[in-house]
């Protein structure tokens, strides 16, 4: 059988071990960008909305951040984690909480940068109305993000692509273990190392259908929202 | 029940606002009292938009100091303004009034009831549900009345709320801002159409490049203008 035939009869038989590495990955990635986004939407705002000395320097870094390479932030966690690491103690290294953390890191600048642009944008529209109601600065970061909301899916989006394609950095924490930390981009690096393609390819057109689908909702969502609200 | 009138007289004294090499309010020395709608007139970039801005407290001057009831410095609780453009927050239109009425301080239970009112008070209880940025720029306009309305104002400041309005929106307008003069709110208003100024205002103020020129009744203002350049400007020639 042709692999590409072998593959769509995995995905479509329901392979078990297949769908493990499939709910595995998307547990890692939503938890990492879920964490990004708790890190990076009030991080982006506070950079909209306040003027400090080097808050350019800050923002030209963040958006350095966003092309931060995996494989050093793995190797980054990975001595975090280690035994004789400052971290070592909590026993993480190879866990998909060790993952979780690796890709909040790489997500979390992505998210924080798109975020503060687009919150930037809004409040230069909305700055008098706000000032003239008399809006605390807690109140004008909730009117933004909240206002924002639609558009910042598309930050969210962003986020979410960087970690379900990631191998680098989840490979290095997670080490790959089958059935523990084995994840899409992990056991198709491996099993097309090793020859089994039909496997590669399947996890293959599960992850691409995964990322067209997310889209899809959010697209769908972003746009029945903005018609809601204007 | 508020004090009637808290904020006022907002008192400009000496008010200089220049931005760079550029002075756009020159020494200006002005007061809005208790009373019928106080039109400020006068030609593009006389400073009219300036001094609603600096009344409101959303500029500060360069020189000089501004007072509301006494007080300087004090936070716009009871000043509400309408922008010529205003900003509609995206989301319903009842959901803007809402938004103001929070802001203001106003009980949840009693929200619903005053976001009623002013959707009323300004025609557009049809249109709670809408999303404000789907209105039209009429609607838009007589949506942030009711907006800055829901901050229960002592002084409102309008700045050219019917510039880009045909007829029947400025109609609507105007009939909401005639309301609102009778409910002892102070209306400050920025106009550059004589047309609206004969039909709004008790009191007329004449801006012409940062400074006050003729500051008089509307009536005397329009029956003998005391200046050559109100006379100018009320007969239609070019003020530049």
């Amino acid at each position: 059988m042709p692999d590409d035939v072998s593959a769509l009869h995995l995905v479509l038989s329901g392979d078990a071990a297949l769908f493990a590495i499939v709910r595995l990955s998307l547990y890692v990635s939503l938890s990492a960008v879920l964490l990004a986004a708790m890190i990076g939407i009030p991080f982006g705002a506070f950079l909209a909305l306040t003027r400090f000395p080097g808050r350019q320097g800050v923002i030209v870094g963040l958006n350095a951040l966003m092309g931060l390479p995996p494989v050093v932030v793995g190797l980054a966690v990975y001595l975090a984690l280690s035994r004789s690491g400052p971290l070592g103690s909590f026993g993480l290294l190879f866990t998909p909480r060790a993952m979780i953390i690796a890709q909040t890191i790489l997500v979390a600048p992505i998210i924080a940068a798109l975020a503060r642009q687009t919150i930037e944008d809004l409040w230069i529209e909305y700055r008098d109305e706000l000032t003239a109601m008399n809006i605390g600065p807690l109140g004008r970061v909730a009117t933004l993000v909240w206002d924002a909301r639609f558009s910042l899916v598309t930050a969210l989006l962003a986020g979410f692509g960087r970690a379900a394609a990631e191998v680098g950095a989840i490979i290095i924490v997670g080490g790959n273990i089958e059935g523990f930390t084995r994840t899409m981009t992990t056991a198709i690096a491996l099993e097309t190392s090793k020859g089994d393609l039909p496997l590669a390819v399947g996890l293959g057109m599960v992850l691409i259908a995964i990322v067209i689908a997310v889209n899809a909702l959010a697209w769908t969502a972003r746009r029945a929202g903005e018609r809601w609200a204007g | 029940m508020r004090a009637p009138f808290s904020e006022l007289p907002v008192v400009f004294d000496g008010v200089t606002v220049a931005a760079g090499a550029v002075t756009i309010l020159d020494n200006l020395t002005l007061e809005f009292t208790p009373g019928a709608p106080t039109l400020l007139i006068g030609p593009n970039g006389s400073g009219k938009t300036t001094l609603l801005r600096l009344a409101m407290g959303l500029l500060a001057p360069s020189r000089g100091r501004i007072s509301w009831g006494g007080r300087e410095n004090a936070a716009p609780l009871k000043r509400a303004i309408v922008f010529q453009r205003p900003t509609m927050l995206r989301r319903s239109a009842g959901a803007n009034i809402r938004y103001a009425l929070r802001a203001a301080g106003v009980p949840r239970a009693e929200r619903a009831r005053r976001c009623g009112e002013l959707l009323e008070l300004v025609g557009l209880e049809a249109l709670a549900d809408r999303a404000a940025r789907k209105l039209s720029g009429g609607e838009q306009q007589r949506l942030a009345l009711a907006r800055a309305l829901a901050r229960d104002p002592a002084v409102l400041f309008l700045d050219e709320p019917t510039a880009s309005l045909d007829p029947t929106a400025t109609k609507a307008v105007e009939d909401v801002i005639r309301e609102v003069g009778q409910r002892n709110i102070k209306v400050v208003m920025a106009t550059h159409d004589l047309g609206e100024a004969r039909r709004l205002a008790g009191d007329i103020v004449m801006l012409h490049r940062g400074r006050v020129v003729e500051a008089a009744a509307a009536s005397a203002f329009f029956d003998a203008p005391q200046t050559a350049a109100a006379r100018a400007f009320l007969a239609g020639e070019l003020l530049v």
